[in-house]
C-alpha cells in the first residue's frame, strides 16, 4: 500500500497527488513513469512522473479523471492509500544535445513538460513553452512556467484566456520568426491528446525541425510483456513502455496510433456508468 | 498382472466450455489407492529418470497405497515445492509416464494425477512439517516469482540464507498467475504454495522491475548473490499487415487481462472483447490456453490456426484434445498472411494452406505455401500465441550479464552467470520451455548459490 501524502486540484479535473513511493525515486528520473492501480482489483493505470522529492521519498503524478480508474483516484484523499504503485518505467527524458527549445503542453501535457522546463533553465537553455487547452480552467502551471521558461505562451481554444487559437497557430509563429533569427530552434518537445501531437509533428516536418513526443499508449504491465502499447514507429512495432514513452514524432504513423488508442472506448464507457 | 489405468473424471465439455473452473476432477480416495497400488515399485524407478526435479515416485506412490496421502506429499515436497501445480501442467506423458514399464502395457500409472491426489490433500488439510532449516548464513535475490524463481527461493530458505524475492506485477506467481488460466490451475492453488514459501521465512517484494525501480548491481551491493528467473515474457508478434488493428492481441496481453487482471470476471473493470469471433495463431500451450479461454468468455467461434500438422503441434496431446472436444476449431496446415481491417478493428485473417516440405533448422518440416489457396476466416478478435523471448529490461541495466543472440542469459551447467555471484534460470535462460523445466533449473542454481556462499562466506551487511 502506498500513503497519499498531499493531494490538490490543479485544474478543472485535474489532481495532483503526491505519492509516498521511495523505492521508486532511488532511480527514477524525470520522463519516466509509473503504473498504478486503485484497489485490489484495480486496472493498471501508467501515469507520467512529474515529479520527485528523493529526500522524501515522494513521486508527483497528475490525474486528469478520464475514465473509471482516474475517477475512482481522484476520490481517495490525503492520508489514504493506494494498492500498488510501481516504477520508474520507460526511458527518461534527454534533452541535454539541444540548444534551442520551444515545449509545448496541451491540457495535462503541461505537467510532463514541466520538469523538462526546469532542467533547461538550471543549463542556462530555458525554452520557449506554449501551454494550451480548451479553455481557461484547464490551464494549469502558469507561475511555474513563468519562473521557468524563456517566454510562456498560453493558447486557448476558447479564446477565455492567452489568445485565442491552438498551440499549432503559436508554435506556427515562433518557428517563423526564428527563421530571421540567427539561431533556428533545434527541437521541440510536445505532449497532449494524439491530435494536438499529430499536428505539432505536421507542422514541424515542414521545417525540417526536430520533434520529440510522449505516447500514452494502452499497457498493462508496462515493462513489454503485453505488447499492448505498440506504436509503429519508422515502419518498426515498438513498445512505448520500454523503448519509449517517447519517440521521434515525425517517424510516427498516427493514424494507426490514434486508432489504437480507441480500442477499449466501449467497454470503457460501459464500465464506467457503474461508478456513481 | 493387468490393471487397466484409472482416469480422471472430468466435466462435460459443453459444460466446461463455459466456465473457468477445472475441466479434471481430482481423484477420489478409493481411485487413487486403486491406481496407487498399479506401481510395480521397479528397483530403478525409470519414471525418476524422467523427472526433471527427481520426485521420489514410487515411494510417494507407496504412500498413497498404505491411504496415507500426507506422507505421499511429503515425500513429494522434498524435490519438488510446487507438487499440486506439477500434477496438473507437467507434460508427465513426455517425463515420468512415458518411461513406466506399465506404459508399454495397458497404460503408465497415472504419476501426475496422484501427485495431484496428495499435494491437493496436503494442501486441504494442512498439517505437513517443514524440515528443519540449514546453518548457511548469507543473503539471497531473487528476480521474479515464477517456477523457477519460486523453487530456487524455497531451497535457498531451507538452507538457511535469507530470501527476498522480487516480482515487478502486484501479485506474485509469473507465468503461474498471469498466463495459465484459472481453469488449468486455479489461482487459490497458486497463492497456497506461495503462501507456504513465505512461511519460510522468504521476503517478497511486489511492484519490483529489476533493471528499472532497482538494478542488477544495485542488488549486488546487498546481497551475497541473485538468481535471475525472470522469464521468457516479450511477445513474438507475426509481422503481417493488419497486426496493429484494434482486436489483435498478443496471446500474452489477453491471458494477462483474463487471468492476472481477472476479466474473466464480467464485474472486473479490465476491458476484454468476449463473443465474436476468435483466431488464434500457434498451437502451442498458449495457443490452446487462449483459445479455450475466448469460449470461455463466450466466443461463438474459435479457430486454432497453424502452419503445419496435427503431428507438428508443441502443444501437449491433453491439452489439445480438450480444446477439440470444447468446441475450438482448428485449421491445420494454414498459415495467416494478413490480417484484415474495417474502421480500424480486424474484420478476418487472410490465409493460405501450406504443404510440408522439407525440414528445417528446428528439425520439423518446413510449411510452404500453396499457390492460389488464398482464403477468409472472418473474426473480430485475432490471438498471436507464436512464442515468447526473454524481456532485456535485466541485461540492460547489467551490460556485464552476457546474453545470446535470441536474448536468453548465458549461464554454466550449475546456472551461473557471467557475473561472479549471478545465476539464472528458467525461462530466462532457456527460452520458453516447461513449469517443471523451470523449477529444476532453480533447484540446480540453489545448490550452486549455496556453494558459492559457503565457499566466499557472506558480506558483512550492517541492517538498518
Amino acid at each position: 500500500m502506498y500513503r497519499i501524502v498531499k493531494k490538490r486540484n490543479l485544474a478543472e479535473n485535474v489532481v495532483e497527488f503526491v505519492i509516498d513511493a521511495p523505492a521508486v525515486t532511488l532511480n527514477a528520473k524525470p520522463g519516466q513513469f509509473i503504473i498504478l492501480r486503485v484497489d485490489g482489483d484495480g486496472e493498471r493505470v501508467p501515469f507520467t512522473i512529474c515529479d520527485m522529492d528523493k529526500k522524501a521519498g515522494t513521486v508527483t503524478i497528475l490525474v486528469q479523471t478520464v475514465g473509471y480508474s482516474t475517477k475512482l483516484l481522484a476520490q481517495k484523499n490525503e492520508g489514504g492509500f493506494i494498492q500498488d504503485f510501481v516504477g520508474p518505467l520507460g526511458r527518461a527524458t534527454d534533452l541535454t544535445e539541444f540548444k534551442k527549445v520551444v515545449m509545448i503542453g496541451g491540457g495535462i501535457g503541461a505537467a510532463v513538460i514541466y520538469p523538462q522546463a526546469k532542467f533547461l533553465k538550471s543549463v542556462n537553455r530555458p525554452a520557449d513553452v506554449i501551454v494550451g487547452a480548451r479553455t481557461k480552467s484547464l490551464i494549469m502551471y502558469e507561475d511555474e512556467f513563468k519562473a521557468a521558461a524563456k517566454n510562456l505562451h498560453i493558447a486557448t481554444d476558447d479564446g477565455s484566456y492567452g489568445r485565442k487559437g491552438f498551440v499549432t497557430d503559436v508554435l506556427r509563429e515562433l518557428l517563423d520568426r526564428a527563421r530571421a533569427a540567427p539561431a533556428q530552434y533545434d527541437a521541440v518537445f510536445a505532449v497532449g491528446p494524439m491530435p494536438m501531437m499529430k499536428a505539432v509533428c505536421e507542422l514541424t516536418k515542414g521545417y525540417g525541425v526536430h520533434t520529440v513526443v510522449s505516447m500514452n499508449a494502452t499497457m498493462v504491465d508496462g515493462t513489454g510483456m503485453c505488447g499492448g502499447c505498440r506504436v509503429t514507429v519508422g515502419g518498426k512495432a515498438l513498445y512505448a513502455c520500454v523503448h519509449g514513452p517517447e519517440f521521434d514524432g515525425h517517424l510516427i504513423d498516427w493514424d494507426t496510433a490514434i486508432n489504437r488508442s480507441r480500442n477499449f472506448r466501449e467497454q470503457e464507457a460501459a464500465h464506467l456508468c457503474k461508478l456513481k | 498382472m493387468r490393471i487397466e489405468r484409472h482416469h480422471q473424471k472430468e466435466q462435460d465439455p459443453k459444460v466446461r466450455a463455459k466456465n473457468f473452473s477445472e475441466p479434471v476432477y481430482n481423484f477420489d480416495a478409493e481411485t487413487a489407492v486403486a491406481e496407487a497400488k498399479r506401481c510395480l515399485k521397479c528397483r530403478n524407478a525409470p519414471c525418476r529418470n524422467g523427472c526433471p526435479v527427481a520426485v521420489k515416485i514410487p515411494e510417494f506412490i507407496g504412500k498413497i497405497a498404505e491411504g496415507d496421502p500426507l506422507g505421499a506429499a511429503a515425500v513429494i515436497r522434498e524435490t519438488n515445492n510446487l507438487p499440486a501445480v506439477c500434477g496438473r501442467v507437467c507434460p508427465q506423458e513426455e517425463q515420468c509416464e512415458k518411461l513406466c514399464i506399465r506404459s508399454r502395457m495397458e497404460g503408465a500409472v497415472s504419476i501426475g494425477a496422484l501427485e495431484r491426489y496428495a499435494a491437493d490433500y496436503a494442501l486441504e488439510r494442512g498439517g505437513e512439517t517443514t524440515p528443519p532449516k540449514g546453518g548457511l548464513k548469507g543473503r539471497v535475490a531473487v528476480v521474479g516469482s515464477g517456477p523457477s524463481s519460486l523453487t530456487c527461493a524455497a531451497d535457498c530458505a531451507a538452507a538457511g540464507l535469507s530470501v527476498t524475492v522480487y516480482e515487478a506485477f502486484h501479485t506474485a506467481g509469473g507465468v503461474l498467475v498471469y498466463g495459465i488460466p484459472e481453469f488449468r490451475l486455479p489461482k487459490s492453488l497458486v497463492k497456497k504454495e506461495i503462501d507456504k514459501l513465505l512461511s519460510l521465512g522468504v521476503r517478497l517484494e511486489l511492484n519490483t522491475v529489476v533493471g528499472k525501480t532497482v538494478t542488477l548491481p544495485q542488488l549486488l551491493e546487498k546481497f551475497d548473490a541473485a538468481f535471475i528467473g525472470s522469464g521468457a515474457g516479450l511477445p513474438q508478434f507475426l509481422n503481417i499487415p493488419g497486426e496493429n488493428l484494434n482486436g489483435v492481441y498478443s496471446a500474452n496481453e489477453y491471458l494477462t487481462r483474463v487471468n492476472l487482471m481477472k476479466a474473466y470476471d464480467p464485474a472486473s473493470p479490465t476491458p476484454i472483447p468476449r463473443g465474436g469471433r476468435v483466431a488464434v495463431f500457434g498451437a502451442g500451450n498458449v495457443a490452446m490456453d487462449a483459445a479455450r479461454t475466448a469460449l470461455r468468455l463466450g466466443a461463438e467461434k474459435v479457430s486454432i490456426v497453424y502452419r503445419r500438422g496435427r503431428e507438428e503441434m508443441p502443444a501437449r496431446k491433453e491439452e489439445i484434445r480438450h480444446a477439440e472436444e470444447e468446441g475450438v476449431v482448428f485449421e491445420l496446415l494454414t498459415a495467416p498472411t494478413e490480417i484484415l481491417g474495417e474502421g480500424g478493428r480486424v474484420r478476418a485473417v487472410k490465409c493460405a494452406r501450406c504443404e510440408l516440405g522439407a525440414p528445417d533448422a528446428s528439425g520439423r518440416r518446413r510449411p510452404v505455401v500453396v499457390a492460389g489457396s488464398g482464403f477468409e476466416i472472418p473474426c473480430e478478435t485475432a490471438i498471436v500465441a507464436v512464442g515468447t523471448s526473454p524481456n532485456p529490461l535485466i541485461k540492460d541495466s547489467a551490460p556485464d550479464l552476457k546474453t545470446t543472440e535470441k536474448g536468453t542469459i548465458t549461464v554454466d551447467e550449475k546456472g551461473a552467470a557471467s557475473i561472479p555471484g549471478v545465476y539464472a534460470g528458467g525461462d530466462a535462460v532457456t527460452g520458453a520451455a516447461t513449469v517443471i523445466l523451470a523449477m529444476g533449473a532453480g533447484r540446480t542454481a540453489a545448490a550452486a548459490i549455496a556453494e558459492y556462499i559457503k565457499g566466499k562466506g557472506a558480506k558483512r551487511i550492517i541492517e538498518n
